[in-house]
Protein backbone atom coordinates (compact mmCIF):
# COMPACT_ATOMS: atom_id res chain seq x y z
CA UNK A 1 0.00 0.00 0.00
CA UNK A 2 1.55 3.23 -1.14
CA UNK A 3 -0.40 5.60 1.07
CA UNK A 4 1.47 8.65 2.37
CA UNK A 5 4.81 7.67 0.90
CA UNK A 6 5.77 11.36 0.73
CA UNK A 7 4.93 11.75 4.39
CA UNK A 8 7.17 8.82 5.33
CA UNK A 9 10.03 10.28 3.34
CA UNK A 10 9.51 13.60 5.05
CA UNK A 11 9.53 11.93 8.48
CA UNK A 12 12.77 10.16 7.69
CA UNK A 13 14.40 13.38 6.53
CA UNK A 14 13.38 15.18 9.72
CA UNK A 15 14.71 12.27 11.75
CA UNK A 16 18.06 12.58 10.02
CA UNK A 17 18.19 16.29 10.75
CA UNK A 18 17.31 15.55 14.36
CA UNK A 19 20.22 13.14 14.63
CA UNK A 20 22.60 15.83 13.45
CA UNK A 21 21.26 18.53 15.76
CA UNK A 22 21.36 16.15 18.71
CA UNK A 23 24.97 15.24 17.96
CA UNK A 24 25.90 18.93 17.66
CA UNK A 25 24.15 19.63 20.94
CA UNK A 26 26.17 16.97 22.72
CA UNK A 27 29.45 18.10 21.16
CA UNK A 28 28.78 21.69 22.24
CA UNK A 29 27.89 20.56 25.76
CA UNK A 30 31.23 18.86 26.21
CA UNK A 31 33.18 21.68 24.55
CA UNK A 32 31.42 24.31 26.59
CA UNK A 33 32.90 23.12 29.86
CA UNK A 34 36.42 23.27 28.47
CA UNK A 35 35.97 26.71 26.91
CA UNK A 36 34.66 28.04 30.23
CA UNK A 37 37.70 26.68 32.05
CA UNK A 38 39.96 28.36 29.53
CA UNK A 39 38.10 31.59 30.00
CA UNK A 40 38.79 31.45 33.73
CA UNK A 41 42.40 30.35 33.26
CA UNK A 42 43.13 33.54 31.35
CA UNK A 43 42.17 35.83 34.23
CA UNK A 44 45.21 35.63 36.58
CA UNK A 45 47.57 36.81 33.86
CA UNK A 46 45.61 39.97 33.09
CA UNK A 47 45.39 40.71 36.81
CA UNK A 48 49.14 40.31 37.30
CA UNK A 49 50.06 42.43 34.31
CA UNK A 50 47.68 45.11 35.47
CA UNK A 51 49.17 45.17 38.98
CA UNK A 52 52.75 45.38 37.72
CA UNK A 53 51.77 48.06 35.22
CA UNK A 54 50.08 50.08 37.95
CA UNK A 55 53.19 49.82 40.17
CA UNK A 56 55.32 50.97 37.31
CA UNK A 57 53.03 53.88 36.48
CA UNK A 58 53.02 54.94 40.12
CA UNK A 59 56.79 54.81 40.45
CA UNK A 60 57.31 56.70 37.19
CA UNK A 61 54.46 59.17 36.94
CA UNK A 62 55.92 60.87 33.90
CA UNK A 63 56.25 57.66 31.92
CA UNK A 64 55.05 58.44 28.44
CA UNK A 65 54.25 55.76 25.95
CA UNK A 66 52.66 56.17 22.52
CA UNK A 67 49.99 53.64 23.43
CA UNK A 68 49.04 55.64 26.52
CA UNK A 69 48.68 58.94 24.68
CA UNK A 70 45.21 60.49 24.80
CA UNK A 71 43.76 62.30 21.82
CA UNK A 72 41.34 65.16 22.17
CA UNK A 73 39.77 64.83 18.75
CA UNK A 74 38.84 61.43 17.43
CA UNK A 75 39.15 61.35 13.66
CA UNK A 76 39.63 57.68 13.01
CA UNK A 77 38.71 54.77 15.22
CA UNK A 78 39.56 51.09 15.16
CA UNK A 79 37.09 48.42 16.16
CA UNK A 80 37.98 44.82 16.86
CA UNK A 81 35.01 42.64 16.02
CA UNK A 82 35.04 39.17 17.53
CA UNK A 83 32.75 36.49 16.12
CA UNK A 84 32.62 32.74 15.74
CA UNK A 85 34.00 30.94 12.71
CA UNK A 86 30.97 28.73 12.30
CA UNK A 87 27.26 29.39 12.30
CA UNK A 88 24.39 27.46 13.85
CA UNK A 89 24.72 29.18 17.17
CA UNK A 90 21.44 31.07 17.37
CA UNK A 91 21.50 34.85 17.49
CA UNK A 92 24.97 35.04 18.98
CA UNK A 93 26.82 36.69 16.11
CA UNK A 94 23.82 38.70 14.95
CA UNK A 95 23.49 40.28 18.39
CA UNK A 96 27.18 41.22 18.47
CA UNK A 97 26.92 42.65 14.96
CA UNK A 98 23.91 44.76 15.96
CA UNK A 99 25.93 46.27 18.80
CA UNK A 100 28.79 46.77 16.36
CA UNK A 101 26.67 48.43 13.66
CA UNK A 102 25.16 50.74 16.27
CA UNK A 103 28.64 51.88 17.29
CA UNK A 104 29.70 52.23 13.65
CA UNK A 105 26.67 54.40 12.95
CA UNK A 106 27.27 56.52 16.02
CA UNK A 107 30.89 57.10 15.00
CA UNK A 108 30.02 57.78 11.37
CA UNK A 109 27.52 60.43 12.45
CA UNK A 110 30.40 62.17 14.22
CA UNK A 111 32.39 61.96 10.98
CA UNK A 112 34.80 59.44 12.41
CA UNK A 113 36.35 57.07 9.94
CA UNK A 114 36.46 53.44 10.90
CA UNK A 115 38.96 50.63 10.50
CA UNK A 116 37.85 47.17 11.48
CA UNK A 117 39.90 44.23 12.65
CA UNK A 118 38.00 40.97 12.28
CA UNK A 119 38.52 37.91 14.44
CA UNK A 120 36.45 35.04 13.10
CA UNK A 121 34.96 34.11 9.75
CA UNK A 122 31.51 35.55 10.41
CA UNK A 123 32.93 38.95 11.29
CA UNK A 124 34.82 39.09 7.99
CA UNK A 125 31.65 38.26 6.06
CA UNK A 126 29.62 40.84 7.97
CA UNK A 127 32.17 43.60 7.33
CA UNK A 128 32.34 42.72 3.66
CA UNK A 129 28.56 42.99 3.43
CA UNK A 130 28.59 46.34 5.20
CA UNK A 131 31.48 47.51 2.98
CA UNK A 132 33.63 48.50 5.92
CA UNK A 133 37.35 48.96 5.76
CA UNK A 134 38.93 45.79 7.15
CA UNK A 135 42.59 46.38 7.97
CA UNK A 136 43.43 43.02 9.51
CA UNK A 137 41.77 39.71 10.13
CA UNK A 138 42.33 36.31 11.63
CA UNK A 139 40.06 33.39 10.84
CA UNK A 140 39.99 29.66 11.55
CA UNK A 141 40.65 30.29 15.21
CA UNK A 142 39.53 26.83 16.27
CA UNK A 143 38.13 25.94 19.68
CA UNK A 144 41.22 26.88 21.66
CA UNK A 145 42.12 30.57 21.65
CA UNK A 146 45.74 30.91 20.59
CA UNK A 147 47.82 33.99 21.31
CA UNK A 148 49.83 33.21 18.22
CA UNK A 149 46.89 34.06 15.97
CA UNK A 150 46.05 37.29 17.77
CA UNK A 151 49.43 38.97 17.76
CA UNK A 152 49.36 39.82 14.05
CA UNK A 153 46.02 41.62 13.84
CA UNK A 154 46.61 43.40 17.14
CA UNK A 155 50.07 44.60 16.14
CA UNK A 156 48.47 46.24 13.08
CA UNK A 157 45.99 48.21 15.19
CA UNK A 158 48.37 49.12 18.01
CA UNK A 159 50.97 50.32 15.56
CA UNK A 160 48.42 52.52 13.85
CA UNK A 161 47.43 53.91 17.23
CA UNK A 162 51.02 54.57 18.26
CA UNK A 163 51.65 56.36 14.97
CA UNK A 164 48.60 58.52 15.46
CA UNK A 165 46.55 57.11 12.60
CA UNK A 166 43.91 55.83 14.99
CA UNK A 167 42.62 57.86 17.91
CA UNK A 168 40.61 55.19 19.72
CA UNK A 169 40.26 51.44 19.67
CA UNK A 170 37.18 49.49 20.71
CA UNK A 171 36.39 45.83 20.95
CA UNK A 172 33.02 44.15 20.42
CA UNK A 173 32.46 40.57 21.55
CA UNK A 174 29.87 38.34 23.09
CA UNK A 175 30.26 38.37 26.86
CA UNK A 176 29.55 35.15 28.68
CA UNK A 177 27.09 35.62 31.55
CA UNK A 178 25.82 32.09 31.92
CA UNK A 179 24.85 29.17 29.74
CA UNK A 180 21.48 30.66 28.89
CA UNK A 181 22.61 34.24 28.59
CA UNK A 182 25.26 35.89 26.46
CA UNK A 183 25.45 39.60 26.05
CA UNK A 184 27.10 41.60 23.28
CA UNK A 185 29.73 43.76 24.95
CA UNK A 186 31.53 46.85 23.75
CA UNK A 187 34.69 47.97 25.53
CA UNK A 188 37.18 50.72 24.94
CA UNK A 189 40.71 49.38 24.67
CA UNK A 190 42.61 52.53 23.81
CA UNK A 191 43.28 55.04 25.15
CA UNK A 192 43.55 53.25 28.47
CA UNK A 193 41.21 54.71 31.03
CA UNK A 194 42.66 55.70 34.42
CA UNK A 195 40.84 52.86 36.16
CA UNK A 196 43.28 50.49 34.47
CA UNK A 197 46.06 52.09 36.47
CA UNK A 198 44.75 52.10 40.02
CA UNK A 199 47.15 50.89 42.70
CA UNK A 200 46.29 49.58 46.13
CA UNK A 201 49.57 50.56 47.81
CA UNK A 202 50.21 54.10 48.90
CA UNK A 203 53.83 53.90 50.11
CA UNK A 204 56.29 54.56 47.34
CA UNK A 205 59.02 52.21 46.28
CA UNK A 206 60.61 51.47 42.98
CA UNK A 207 62.00 48.53 41.07
CA UNK A 208 65.43 47.99 39.69
CA UNK A 209 64.96 47.93 35.95
CA UNK A 210 66.71 45.85 33.43
CA UNK A 211 67.12 47.25 30.77
CA UNK A 212 65.04 50.41 31.49
CA UNK A 213 61.59 51.51 32.59
CA UNK A 214 60.17 52.81 29.28
CA UNK A 215 60.89 49.63 27.34
CA UNK A 216 59.41 47.53 30.13
CA UNK A 217 56.34 49.74 30.13
CA UNK A 218 55.93 49.19 26.42
CA UNK A 219 56.17 45.45 26.97
CA UNK A 220 53.58 45.55 29.75
CA UNK A 221 51.09 47.77 27.95
CA UNK A 222 51.22 45.50 24.90
CA UNK A 223 50.83 42.37 26.97
CA UNK A 224 48.00 43.88 28.90
CA UNK A 225 46.04 44.82 25.79
CA UNK A 226 46.70 41.45 24.25
CA UNK A 227 45.49 39.69 27.33
CA UNK A 228 42.28 41.76 27.29
CA UNK A 229 41.62 40.75 23.69
CA UNK A 230 42.56 37.17 24.47
CA UNK A 231 40.07 37.18 27.33
CA UNK A 232 37.41 38.57 25.01
CA UNK A 233 38.09 35.84 22.48
CA UNK A 234 37.99 33.14 25.15
CA UNK A 235 34.70 34.53 26.40
CA UNK A 236 33.31 34.67 22.88
CA UNK A 237 34.23 31.03 22.38
CA UNK A 238 32.52 29.99 25.60
CA UNK A 239 29.46 31.99 24.52
CA UNK A 240 29.53 30.34 21.12
CA UNK A 241 29.44 26.84 22.55
CA UNK A 242 26.71 27.74 25.04
CA UNK A 243 24.62 29.44 22.37
CA UNK A 244 25.08 26.52 20.01
CA UNK A 245 24.09 24.06 22.69
CA UNK A 246 20.88 25.95 23.43
CA UNK A 247 20.10 26.46 19.73
CA UNK A 248 20.67 22.81 18.92
CA UNK A 249 18.57 21.69 21.86
CA UNK A 250 15.70 23.83 20.58
CA UNK A 251 16.22 22.42 17.07
CA UNK A 252 16.17 18.84 18.38
CA UNK A 253 12.96 19.51 20.33
CA UNK A 254 11.34 21.15 17.31
CA UNK A 255 12.30 18.21 15.11
CA UNK A 256 10.65 15.90 17.67
CA UNK A 257 7.43 17.93 17.50
CA UNK A 258 7.46 17.96 13.72
CA UNK A 259 7.91 14.20 13.63
CA UNK A 260 5.00 13.74 16.02
CA UNK A 261 2.70 15.88 13.86
CA UNK A 262 3.79 14.17 10.65
CA UNK A 263 3.15 10.76 12.21
CA UNK A 264 -0.36 11.89 13.10
CA UNK A 265 -1.02 13.05 9.54
CA UNK A 266 0.42 9.82 8.17
CA UNK A 267 -1.72 7.61 10.45
CA UNK A 268 -4.82 9.59 9.57
CA UNK A 269 -4.16 9.23 5.85
CA UNK A 270 -3.53 5.50 6.23
CA UNK A 271 -6.72 5.07 8.26
CA UNK A 272 -8.71 7.03 5.68
CA UNK A 273 -7.32 4.84 2.88
CA UNK A 274 -8.27 1.65 4.75
CA UNK A 275 -11.77 2.96 5.45
CA UNK A 276 -12.28 3.90 1.79
CA UNK A 277 -11.11 0.51 0.62
CA UNK A 278 -13.34 -1.29 3.11
CA UNK A 279 -16.42 0.69 2.11
CA UNK A 280 -15.63 -0.04 -1.55
CA UNK A 281 -15.48 -3.78 -0.85
CA UNK A 282 -18.71 -3.66 1.17
CA UNK A 283 -20.45 -1.66 -1.56
CA UNK A 284 -19.16 -4.09 -4.18
CA UNK A 285 -20.43 -7.08 -2.19
CA UNK A 286 -23.84 -5.42 -1.73
CA UNK A 287 -24.15 -4.85 -5.49
CA UNK A 288 -23.61 -8.57 -6.19
CA UNK B 1 65.89 29.12 55.45
CA UNK B 2 63.43 31.69 54.23
CA UNK B 3 61.21 31.04 51.27
CA UNK B 4 59.50 32.99 48.54
CA UNK B 5 56.37 32.36 46.57
CA UNK B 6 56.81 31.82 42.86
CA UNK B 7 54.07 32.11 40.28
CA UNK B 8 54.51 31.49 36.58
CA UNK B 9 51.45 32.68 34.64
CA UNK B 10 50.73 32.92 30.95
CA UNK B 11 47.69 34.26 29.12
CA UNK B 12 46.49 30.76 28.54
CA UNK B 13 46.98 29.29 31.99
CA UNK B 14 48.70 29.27 35.37
CA UNK B 15 51.87 27.31 34.63
CA UNK B 16 53.42 26.97 38.06
CA UNK B 17 52.70 28.14 41.57
CA UNK B 18 54.64 27.20 44.69
CA UNK B 19 57.37 27.91 47.25
CA UNK B 20 61.02 28.21 46.33
CA UNK B 21 64.32 28.89 48.11
CA UNK B 22 66.27 29.95 45.05
CA UNK B 23 65.44 30.74 41.46
CA UNK B 24 67.52 31.16 38.33
CA UNK B 25 66.01 32.94 35.32
CA UNK B 26 67.39 33.71 31.84
CA UNK B 27 67.16 37.51 31.93
CA UNK B 28 67.65 39.59 28.83
CA UNK B 29 71.16 40.60 29.87
CA UNK B 30 72.33 37.29 31.31
CA UNK B 31 71.14 34.71 33.82
CA UNK B 32 70.18 35.99 37.23
CA UNK B 33 69.79 34.10 40.50
CA UNK B 34 67.27 35.28 43.07
CA UNK B 35 67.19 34.48 46.78
CA UNK B 36 64.37 35.51 49.10
CA UNK B 37 64.38 39.16 50.21
CA UNK B 38 65.81 40.30 46.93
CA UNK B 39 65.41 44.00 46.12
CA UNK B 40 62.37 44.66 43.86
CA UNK B 41 63.40 44.05 40.28
CA UNK B 42 61.67 44.09 36.94
CA UNK B 43 63.29 42.54 33.92
CA UNK B 44 62.47 40.84 30.66
CA UNK B 45 63.47 37.25 30.16
CA UNK B 46 64.60 35.34 27.11
CA UNK B 47 63.27 32.01 25.90
CA UNK B 48 64.86 29.44 28.16
CA UNK B 49 64.53 27.54 31.41
CA UNK B 50 63.60 28.70 34.90
CA UNK B 51 65.24 26.66 37.64
CA UNK B 52 63.94 26.62 41.17
CA UNK B 53 65.14 25.02 44.37
CA UNK B 54 62.09 23.86 46.24
CA UNK B 55 62.14 23.39 50.04
CA UNK B 56 62.20 19.77 51.17
CA UNK B 57 63.28 18.42 47.81
CA UNK B 58 66.70 17.86 46.30
CA UNK B 59 65.29 17.94 42.78
CA UNK B 60 65.18 21.30 41.09
CA UNK B 61 61.95 22.33 39.43
CA UNK B 62 62.37 23.29 35.77
CA UNK B 63 59.93 25.39 33.80
CA UNK B 64 60.57 26.17 30.14
CA UNK B 65 59.35 29.61 29.07
CA UNK B 66 59.32 31.28 25.69
CA UNK B 67 60.22 34.70 26.99
CA UNK B 68 58.27 37.14 29.12
CA UNK B 69 58.82 39.28 32.17
CA UNK B 70 60.13 38.62 35.66
CA UNK B 71 58.91 40.63 38.60
CA UNK B 72 60.84 40.18 41.84
CA UNK B 73 59.53 41.33 45.20
CA UNK B 74 61.08 40.40 48.53
CA UNK B 75 58.84 37.39 49.18
CA UNK B 76 57.09 37.12 45.87
CA UNK B 77 58.21 36.33 42.37
CA UNK B 78 55.92 36.58 39.38
CA UNK B 79 56.86 35.40 35.93
CA UNK B 80 54.60 36.70 33.18
CA UNK B 81 55.37 34.12 30.55
CA UNK B 82 54.66 34.51 26.86
CA UNK B 83 52.95 31.60 25.22
CA UNK B 84 54.21 32.44 21.79
CA UNK B 85 57.76 33.21 20.79
CA UNK B 86 57.95 36.95 20.27
CA UNK B 87 60.22 39.35 18.51
CA UNK B 88 60.04 42.55 16.50
CA UNK B 89 60.53 40.80 13.17
CA UNK B 90 58.14 38.02 14.02
CA UNK B 91 55.39 40.36 15.24
CA UNK B 92 55.88 42.41 12.12
CA UNK B 93 55.58 39.33 9.92
CA UNK B 94 52.43 38.31 11.75
CA UNK B 95 50.98 41.78 11.31
CA UNK B 96 51.67 41.65 7.60
CA UNK B 97 50.06 38.26 7.42
CA UNK B 98 46.95 39.55 9.17
CA UNK B 99 46.76 42.47 6.76
CA UNK B 100 47.19 40.20 3.82
CA UNK B 101 44.53 37.83 5.13
CA UNK B 102 42.19 40.79 5.34
CA UNK B 103 42.97 41.86 1.80
CA UNK B 104 42.39 38.50 0.21
CA UNK B 105 40.37 36.21 2.44
CA UNK B 106 42.25 33.31 0.95
CA UNK B 107 45.05 31.86 2.99
CA UNK B 108 48.42 30.65 1.93
CA UNK B 109 51.50 31.54 3.92
CA UNK B 110 53.86 34.12 2.48
CA UNK B 111 57.59 33.52 2.42
CA UNK B 112 58.02 36.28 4.94
CA UNK B 113 55.87 34.52 7.48
CA UNK B 114 57.19 31.05 6.92
CA UNK B 115 60.73 32.30 7.54
CA UNK B 116 59.63 34.00 10.73
CA UNK B 117 57.72 30.90 11.77
CA UNK B 118 60.76 28.75 11.17
CA UNK B 119 62.76 31.14 13.36
CA UNK B 120 60.17 30.82 16.09
CA UNK B 121 60.15 27.04 15.89
CA UNK B 122 63.92 27.10 16.07
CA UNK B 123 63.91 29.32 19.16
CA UNK B 124 61.38 27.03 20.85
CA UNK B 125 63.42 23.97 19.95
CA UNK B 126 66.56 25.61 21.33
CA UNK B 127 64.78 26.40 24.60
CA UNK B 128 63.70 22.77 24.91
CA UNK B 129 67.18 21.53 24.05
CA UNK B 130 68.62 23.75 26.76
CA UNK B 131 66.26 22.18 29.27
CA UNK B 132 67.25 18.69 28.10
CA UNK B 133 70.95 19.55 28.21
CA UNK B 134 70.60 20.79 31.71
CA UNK B 135 68.74 17.66 32.78
CA UNK B 136 71.41 15.44 31.24
CA UNK B 137 74.20 17.32 32.98
CA UNK B 138 72.46 16.85 36.29
CA UNK B 139 72.08 13.11 35.80
CA UNK B 140 75.79 12.53 35.10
Amino acid sequence: MAVGKEILTKIRSVQNTQKITRAMQMVSTSKMRKTQERMRAARPYAEKVRTVMAHLAQANADLGHPLLARRDVVKRAGIILVSSDKGLCGGLNVNSFKRFYAKVKELQEQNVEIDVCCLGQKAVAACQRARLNVVASAVQLGDVPKMDKLIGPLTVLFKQYAEGELDAVYIVYSGFINTMKQEPTLEQLLPLTPQHMVVEHSHSWDYLYEPDAPSLMEFLVKRYLESVVYQALAENMASEQAARMVAMKAATDNAGNTIKQLRLVYNKARQAAITTELSEIVAGAAAV
Amino acid sequence: MSKMHVEVVSTEQLIYSGEAEFLVAPALEGEIGVYPRHVPLLTRIKPGVLRMTVPGSKEEVLVAVSGGMLEVQPTHITVLADTAIRGEDLDEARANEAKRAAEESLQHATDDLSTAKAHAALAAAIAQLKALDYLKKRVH
